[in-house]
């Protein structure tokens, strides 16, 4: 089986959903010749031209207005911003139409497309390129959440994405394109949206996490197991819809939780979680849930990123408190 | 030429000095960069002439400046020092431009008006409006300068700002540095009309594009528009078209969008080079005086270097400073 990185199995999958559907396109800047700032779409412009991977105007409104009217007429939009901290131009169209076209015209139009960016700390990267702001999407009805954390996951996600009939943000941790290698199928397979995945078993405390934070939170896992500790791993995957029962049949199990993330602590995607576990297992919980997750801070650069980023030390740290609480 | 601008030999001799303090400056960041003492460059080679043309029309003591990333050498030229830039390029707590909290180029700094700006490109050319509006209001007369690249220019934000200086005739030079790329888009696929600067008529104002490799060129069409702008009688469009002679950033590699003989070609149009054509012309350099001024600004350089490879790193306890008006202030 091929291996590859995350950066080369999204790139797979985008190949292989141009070659599968001539109707889908790419909107980007950058994304032609140069193949995309981070080189996920490289080679895709000269095997499919330029009328299929377009290289837009310097203009996120322009990008995600664009592939509106593209899906009216029946393409699939596959749209790259450049860094999640560089939509906010084109959120006005995000919010004000993806999300709600199909509701207003009561179901008459739908709006397949997919928005990628990637997102989230770990590389010493700038304002507003290392910002973690998933919750904005999630907090959005009508609009689909994805972030995978491994190459595999990345291309089944992107091409199930991809299939999908309603608007999908599709988040790349930008530390994780090139950090592992993996087996990753040469064929179409696809992770549906909405499951999320047991990493690791463990009958002591159930860690929650998705992508960037989940090689960390995994770090910690084993770590802790010398200190006659047995976590359970889940990777959410999916923020939005997202796995009730495999969280809840894990919580029954273990009893203890920690959700990580790296966006700031205040609304993030971890109190949604928490907040869900109590309605659905309060009864089987032994102590309160905790969370360990960036702070109500702009994300720092430089010699503060690893400050605020949740390490493997603050994980430990709070799986102690948990167990012994 | 220059004396028929206004500008005396003292002048030009400086601008000189400034653009090669801009040069070696920027020569000195990528070499960081390379050794990996810094993590990211983005260089302004190929926009000294413009920088140059804009300093030396501008009141230093009360028109604001709402830059962009390649505007190094106008930095410079407004009083920041080789010292402030290193400071900001290795994210020290010190660096007057955000103490270690924004991307290298975002430039800002209180001491000269220059207002810090994000990432997020063509955003600043709206706060360049609501200054110049508010400027009006207090009846101020100070003249705001804003610039952005060809690439940005195609932003709503830019639109919408040019719309609204021309509806009050409000005092902004909106200065477009076309260097001929955005990362690695090329112009043709940005804009069609080719030219930003014929904006300006549906604007209601004067567009003009200049040779951004001319520094007295430059000079010419910020002189008029400046003026214009101080008498009230609204903003101007300049369009200075140039050519970025370094890649993008220190991310990126320029050879997979466009040849070495394209950029070979434009490195014969080395704005610091044309001028320094024109001064030897002029009998204005001689090698004595170069050499002198070029070990001063090494020496300069070497020092801001060691300094700033030294300097404290911002404390774990800034992370929350600034966040809120209950912090203090600075
Ligand atoms: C809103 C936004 N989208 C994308 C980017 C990424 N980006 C940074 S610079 C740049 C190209 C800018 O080109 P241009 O405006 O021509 O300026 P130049 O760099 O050529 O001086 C892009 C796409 C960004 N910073 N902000
Ligand atoms: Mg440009």
């Amino acid at each position: 089986m091929p291996v590859s990185n995350m950066i080369e199995s999204i790139r797979d999958a985008l190949g292989i959903a141009l070659a599968a559907d001539d109707d889908l396109l790419i909107l980007g800047e950058d994304v032609g010749r140069y193949g995309g700032v981070f080189r996920a779409t490289e080679g895709l412009q000269e095997r499919y031209g330029p009328d299929r991977v377009i290289d837009m105007p310097l203009a996120e409104s322009s990008i995600i207005g664009a592939a509106i009217g593209l899906a009216l007429e029946g393409y699939k939009p596959v749209c790259e911003i450049q860094f999640l901290g560089f939509l906010y131009p084109g959120f006005e169209q995000l919010i004000s139409h993806v999300s709600r076209i199909r509701y207003r015209t009561q179901g008459d139009y739908g709006m397949s497309m997919v928005i990628r960016a990637p997102m989230g700390s770990g590389v010493k990267s700038h304002e507003l390129h290392s910002d973690s702001f998933e919750s904005f999407y999630v907090h959005i009805p009508g609009i689909k959440v994805v972030v995978p954390s491994n190459p595999y996951d990345a291309k089944g996600l992107l091409l199930a994405a991809i299939d999908d009939p309603d608007p999908v943000i599709f988040l790349e941790p930008t530390a994780l394109y090139r950090a592992e290698r993996e087996e990753v199928p040469a064929e179409i397979y696809q992770i549906p949206l909405g499951a999320a995945k047991l990493v690791r078993e463990g009958q002591d405390l159930t860690m929650i996490a998705w992508g960037g934070m989940v090689p960390v939170v995994k770090e910690a896992a084993v770590q802790l197991v010398e200190d006659q500790i047995q976590c359970e791993i889940i990777d959410i995957r999916s923020l939005y819809p997202f796995d009730q029962d495999l969280i809840v049949q894990s919580v029954k199990k273990t009893g203890r939780v920690i959700v990580v993330h790296e966006a700031p602590r205040t609304l993030g995607v971890g109190a949604e979680v928490a907040a869900m576990i109590q309605e659905q297992a309060f009864l089987f919980l032994e102590a309160p849930i905790m969370r360990v997750t960036g702070y109500d801070v702009p994300t720092p650069l430089g010699a503060l990123e690893h400050v605020n980023r949740p390490d493997v030390n603050r994980i430990k740290k709070a799986v102690q408190q948990v167990l012994h609480y | 030429m220059h004396i028929s601008l206004g500008l005396t030999d003292e002048q030009v001799l400086e601008m000189y000095r400034y653009m090669l303090m801009t040069r070696k400056l920027d020569d000195r960041m990528w070499l960081l960069n390379r050794a990996g003492s810094i993590p990211f460059a983005i260089s302004c080679q190929g926009h000294e002439a413009i920088h140059m043309g804009v300093a030396y029309t501008l009141n230093h003591e009360k028109d604001w400046v709402c830059p962009y990333y390649r505007d190094l050498g106008l930095m410079l030229a407004l009083g920041q020092t080789c010292r402030d830039q290193l400071l900001f390029a290795f994210a020290r707590k010190e660096d007057p431009n955000s103490g270690g909290r924004q991307m290298p180029g975002h430039f800002g700094d209180r001491r000269f008006r220059i207002l810090s700006g994000s990432s997020p490109v063509g955003t600043q050319v709206l706060h360049a409006v609501g200054i110049a509006y508010g400027g009006r209001l207090t009846g101020s007369d100070h003249v705001v300068f804003t610039s952005c690249g060809e690439g940005s220019a195609n932003q709503g934000d830019f639109h919408e700002a040019c719309n609204f200086a021309g509806v009050h005739r409000l005092p902004v030079i909106f200065m477009v540095e076309n260097n001929k790329y955005a990362i690695s888009v090329p112009l043709r696929k940005q804009v069609a009309g080719e030219s930003i600067a014929a904006r300006a008529n549906g604007y209601g104002f004067p567009g003009v594009t200049v040779d951004g490799t001319d520094v007295f060129a430059v000079y010419q069409a910020m002189k008029e528009a400046v003026d214009r702008a101080r008498r009230g009688e609204g903003p101007t469009l300049i369009e200075a078209v140039t050519y970025r002679l370094q890649p993008h950033s220190s991310d990126d590699d320029d050879s997979s969008y466009r040849s070495r003989d394209e950029v070979d070609l434009a490195k014969k149009r080395d704005p610091i080079q044309l001028f320094r054509n024109y001064l030897v012309e002029q009998g204005l350099l001689s090698d004595d005086y170069e050499h002198r001024v070029i070990a001063r600004i090494t020496k300069e350089i070497n020092e801001a270097t060691e300094y700033a490879e030294q300097a404290p790193d911002p404390d774990p306890s800034d992370l929350y400073r600034y966040i809120y008006a209950t912090d203090e202030g600075r």
